[in-house]
């Protein structure tokens, strides 16, 4: 267990301007990008009070919607190459999806190629169901991503 | 029946509900369904539990028992012993239970503890006296029942990299094979002299093996081919030209690449099952089944095999099988 904190001093950005969006102009069951970009962008980084759109971990433009098929890409980009909260933050992705869309959705969730230095060991865990599933089971891990979750409540309008 | 003619259709004959969580696993019970005994089917849950179910008289399907209070994460895997008497469950919380079926109750009568992390497959072999677990922390365990629902554990297997996946006896040989996260799947066997057990071959990418994710594998009723699917996208037939006297020593090493079927699965294939009448079956991430069959393409050397059939929406979820039966959450 690391003592200080992975990056001391991450790069902080400004949130992306709100758009209310018009009733007529989305239809109520098809999800889109920003459907699932709102369901994450508070999401708090681990170990900074910061939300993952802050830090720049992910955007709009890292998110893939195929309604059709039924799947949703994400790619994030962890603050530094060697951030051992990789897994945390995917497995928080994880979380939030399942409990914002219906079940029927396939995601699938990466660092953003180059990103990260075990990038094929992080990517295979988190797209592993059963790795996932037991992770969520161990409850040091459930309540750091709780906490991740949950305190995003805190910067919602 | 000639499976390559003709329209099939796999239809869904009920849902069983009753768990609260997501099925992983399911077994049938191998003394029933025949001779005038009602079929018995046991599945395994993240709700920590495993329910039986019995056919009634009528047709349809009943929970008739809930084994509950016992393990304390989900339960990954479960296996029936060729008696049928005996059901173990392997679970995330490192143990795998033993239950006993007297008089339609269940009672667990022993616990196998040693694993590090959890369990994800069990495995009875087919006398009945030998037991295989697998789990997250590498390792492949071999039991043996002793008297009085006693159990010794008679090897600890190292040599895969990562996470094992399942473990599955041989049909008849005192034979296992484990398939990995690490890519890979190994055959084990007993040294004929020292009763030592030790792998015997690994199947990894230079032997035309998987490049991802081994997650499942399943014999044919011969006992001369075995099916692995992975999260490559692929199953692969293996064959064998070891005999069937030969039960241990370096003819059980003797494994090879058959086939790779692939180009129709685009998610993760969780699930392969071989049965009695030689239908391939896979589970996979897109909630589809589909069932394989060797055409008998007498011009080729190598045999291919064909999609007989592909069920989507199987299930509202990702698939798993088992015995020709499927289930999802």
């Amino acid at each position: 267990m690391t003592l200080g904190l992975i990056n001391a001093n991450p790069v902080v950005h400004a949130k992306k301007e709100r758009v209310a969006r018009a009733e007529d102009s989305h239809a109520d069951d098809a999800v889109d990008r920003l459907d699932v970009f709102d369901s994450v962008r508070d999401i708090r980084d681990p170990e900074h009070p910061y939300s993952l759109e802050q830090l720049s971990v992910l955007s709009e433009e890292s998110i893939t919607v195929d309604e059709k098929l039924g799947r949703i890409q994400i790619t994030f980009t962890p603050t530094v190459q060697y951030c051992s909260m990789a897994t945390v933050i995917g497995l928080c992705l994880r979380v939030k999806l399942m409990q914002c869309f219906p079940p029927h959705f396939k995601v699938d969730i990466n660092v953003t190629p180059g990103s990260h230095a075990d990038e094929e060991s992080v990517n295979k865990q988190l797209n592993d169901k059963e790795r996932v599933a037991a992770a969520l089971e161990n409850p040091n891990l459930r309540q750091l991503v709780d906490e991740c979750l949950y305190s995003s409540e805190l910067y919602s309008l | 029946m000639d499976f390559l003619e003709g329209n099939l259709e796999l239809r869904e004959r009920q849902r069983l509900e009753g768990h609260t969580d997501r099925v992983w696993s399911l077994a049938w019970n191998p003394a029933t369904g025949v001779c005038g005994i009602p079929a018995m089917l046991a599945s395994c849950s993240g709700d920590k539990t495993v329910r039986i179910w019995q056919q009634g008289p009528s047709g349809s399907w009943d929970c008739s028992a809930v084994l509950e209070d016992n393990h304390t994460r989900t339960v990954r895997s479960c296996a029936w012993s060729p008696s049928g008497k005996l059901l173990a469950t392997a679970s995330f919380d490192a143990t795998t239970a033993i239950w006993e079926c007297v008089g339609g109750d269940f009672e667990c009568v022993a616990t196998l503890e040693g694993h590090e992390n959890e369990v994800k497959s069990v495995s009875w072999d087919a006398s009945g006296s030998l037991l295989a677990t697998c789990g997250r922390d590498k390792t492949v365990w071999i039991w043996e029942m002793q008297p009085g629902n006693e159990f010794e554990c008679v090897s600890v297997l190292q040599g895969h990299t990562q996470d094992v996946k399942m473990v599955q006896w041989h049909p008849f040989m005192e034979v296992l094979v484990s398939v990995s996260y690490d890519n890979s799947v190994k055959i084990w066997a007993e040294d004929g002299d020292s009763d030592d057990w030790h792998c015997v071959q690994t199947l990894n990418e230079a032997s035309s093996g998987h490049t991802s994710t081994v997650w499942a594998v399943s014999f044919n009723s011969n006992g001369d081919r075995m099916a692995t699917c992975s999260d490559d996208l692929t199953l692969k037939i293996w064959d064998t030209s070891a005999k069937a006297s030969e039960t241990s020593g370096s003819s059980c090493g003797s494994w090879r690449h058959l086939c790779t079927i692939s180009g129709y699965h685009d998610r993760t294939i969780f699930s392969v099952n071989w049965s009695r009448d030689g239908v391939i079956a896979s589970g996979a991430a897109d909630d589809a089944i589909r069932l394989f069959f060797e055409s008998k393409d007498n011009s080729v050397d190598v045999p291919s095999y064909k999609l007989l059939l592909k069920k989507e929406k199987a299930h509202d979820m990702d698939v798993k099988l088992s015995a020709m039966e499927s289930k999802g959450t």
